[in-house]
């Protein structure tokens, strides 16, 4: 059974004013997380990433559509049973949301306040998680006393305080700087790996995809127009909208002025490679080229890491006639696409 | 000018005693009027649009009612309000007559200060703690009322010196302070050492007022 099972879902605002279109938000999305996936939602902004998280704690009733949470369909929930689910699924934000009216240790504790747990207990279970995200020091700031990533580390450990099975994090890392950033992605992943958190990361970076999650849905105009696992999204992506955040982050095969120029440089064929981790490396593709005697140099591209996968996508200038090119294209082998640049 | 300091030492029993009923008018008013202020202004913030209570045909009500009463000048609502005042108070004259219309009053005025400071707290919060699985009884406690504490306590000193102000229309109906004194001494007799007198001292207090408002906003707000 999927750790959160979306089916059908469409939520619609009704106009703002009167005589003014229905926002549907979210569009007939069905999507299946599994326990101990990292999914990454991505999409840009309006596609309908927030409210499409927020459907899954009950923030927002659904207008269409179920979602099962452990097996248990929140959308049919309210008042008590409603938040009683909603206990067990942390949620941390982009602003951070801590209470400025609290300390670091009283945030921390909150939710513990509202799960009921006896105050002695409480201090025991706030200090473990201020350990867990290295904050122990910071326990009688204020919020506005820490820096960005902190008070995100912060909204971790708030969010991870009542225990949950499920963290939902709304681009948690877009109001951080890259360094920040990265800390708070390492975070997610420990929790992720540790403490076998399943976790939904709402995004608009790719970058943050390729670096922890398992799976990914597309979202458009509130659709998910593609789905699966990272790394084959990121080396087959089948829409415009996935190619396009593909090419964010994947150093992307040269077009218009870049291609251009590139032509008047360098003569002979230009081809690109793109290759994955079931087939060739880097170092088999050129050698198998170069024992072919045919002379080519790099002039595009690189290798990425996907998921702590390779990938690589580099365009190469060869010549040489078009038989030995011919032959050391065929003696590269499989998981290597290479295909000739004729645009 | 030895007149004068003669006359003051004359006056200063009554102008203290007439200060000792100023502040306790005032601040029985302020207890009455804070508290339906703060219920009312809660009322009327979770109960809006998008409220942690969202329930718009209580807020419409409690949005005219606040609408209606709070522009009526408060000395044609004193008047006004006495025929209740005699139903409630057994009598329409008096200092008791004047805390009764001050609370009242001063509950819908600070129904809308609280409401508009409580629309100041970040909706982010409140989110928040509806994602912790917090009740709407809970978040108001927790969450909306300490976060707006600071600006809580400006808006209620603003409102302290409002009731200065309407106290000192007390004499219309036999009310005493030092309002009431400046115009039956001062203004009704010709008296302009009362009046100066009793000015002096309230704007002290007023001052005294915000000036400890702002100093406890200061330290709640952490500046
Ligand atoms: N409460 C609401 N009332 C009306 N329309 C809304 C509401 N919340 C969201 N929408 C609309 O729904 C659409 C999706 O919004 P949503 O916030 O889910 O997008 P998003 O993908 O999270 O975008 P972003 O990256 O900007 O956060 C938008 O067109 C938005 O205007
Ligand atoms: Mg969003």
């Amino acid at each position: 059974m999927p750790h959160i099972s979306i089916t059908d879902v469409t939520k619609s605002y009704p106009p703002r004013r009167r005589g003014g279109a229905t926002v549907v938000a979210v569009d007939g999305v069905s999507l299946d997380v599994e326990r101990g996936d990292v999914f990454g939602v991505i999409g840009y902004s309006g596609a309908g990433k927030s409210t499409l998280v927020r459907l899954i704690n009950g923030l927002e009733p659904v207008t269409q559509g179920s979602i099962q949470v452990d097996g248990v369909d929140v959308t049919s929930l309210s008042g008590a049973r409603l938040r009683e689910v909603r206990q067990g699924i942390g949620m941390i934000f982009q602003r951070f949301n801590l209470l400025r009216s609290r300390t670091i240790r009283a945030n921390v504790a909150y939710p513990l306040e509202v799960v009921g747990m006896p105050r002695d207990q409480r201090r025991a279970r706030v200090d473990e998680l201020l350990r867990f995200v290295g904050l122990e020091d910071k326990a009688d700031a204020y919020p506005e006393q820490l820096s960005g990533g902190q008070q995100q580390r912060v909204g971790i450990a708030r969010a991870l305080a009542a225990e949950p099975a499920i963290l939902l994090a709304d681009e948690a890392t877009s109001a951080l700087d890259p360094e920040t950033t990265d800390e708070v992605l390492d975070l997610l992943a420990r929790v992720n790996r540790e403490l076998g958190v399943t976790i939904v990361v709402i995004t608009h970076e790719m970058d943050v995809i390729a670096r922890i999650a398992t799976k990914v849905a597309v979202m458009e105009q509130g659709r998910v127009v593609e789905s699966g696992a990272t790394y084959d999204v990121f080396t087959r992506p089948q829409t415009d909208t996935a190619r396009r955040f593909v090419r964010t982050v994947v150093r992307a095969l040269p077009d218009g002025d870049a291609l251009v120029a590139l032509r008047q440089q360098h003569d002979g064929r230009l081809f690109t490679i793109s290759f994955t981790d079931e087939g060739a490396s880097e170092a088999r593709v050129f050698g198998a080229l170069a024992r072919a005697g045919v002379d080519f140099h790099l002039v595009h591209g690189g290798v990425d890491d996907i998921q702590g996968r390779v990938y690589g996508l580099l365009t190469i200038a060869v010549r040489g006639d078009d038989a030995a090119i011919r032959d050391a294209v065929a003696s590269i082998g499989s998981g290597v696409t290479i295909t000739e640049v004729t645009a | 000018m030895n007149d004068l300091v003669e006359r003051l030492q004359e006056l200063l029993p009554t102008l203290f005693e007439q200060t000792g009923i100023t502040l306790w008018l005032v601040a029985v008013s302020l207890l009455f009027g804070g508290i339906g202020g703060l219920l009312v202004g809660t009322a009327l913030y979770v109960t809006r649009r998008g409220g942690v209570l969202a329930q718009p045909v209580a807020f419409w009500v409690l949005n005219a009612l606040v609408n209606t009463i709070r522009p009526i000048p408060f000395i044609i609502f004193i008047v006004a309000l006495q025929p209740v005042a005699r139903a409630v108070l057994g009598t329409g004259l008096g200092t008791n007559v004047i805390i009764f219309s001050i609370s009242i009053a001063a509950t819908f005025g600070i129904a809308r200060i609280v409401e508009q400071n409580l629309i100041s707290v970040d909706p982010g919060v409140v989110e928040a703690a509806r994602a912790m699985g917090a009740s709407p009884w809970r978040i108001i406690r927790t969450v909306i009322l300490p976060e707006a504490f600071g600006p809580l306590i400006l808006g209620y000193t603003f409102a302290t010196v409002a009731l200065i102000d309407m106290s000192s229309v007390a004499s219309i109906i036999g009310g005493e302070g030092l309002g009431a004194y400046a115009l039956d001494y001062g203004y009704r007799r010709f008296d302009p050492v009362v009046t100066w007198s009793a000015l002096a001292i309230i704007i002290v207090v007023t001052q005294l007022v915000q000036g400890l408002g702002n100093w406890l906003a200061r330290r709640i707000l952490r500046h």
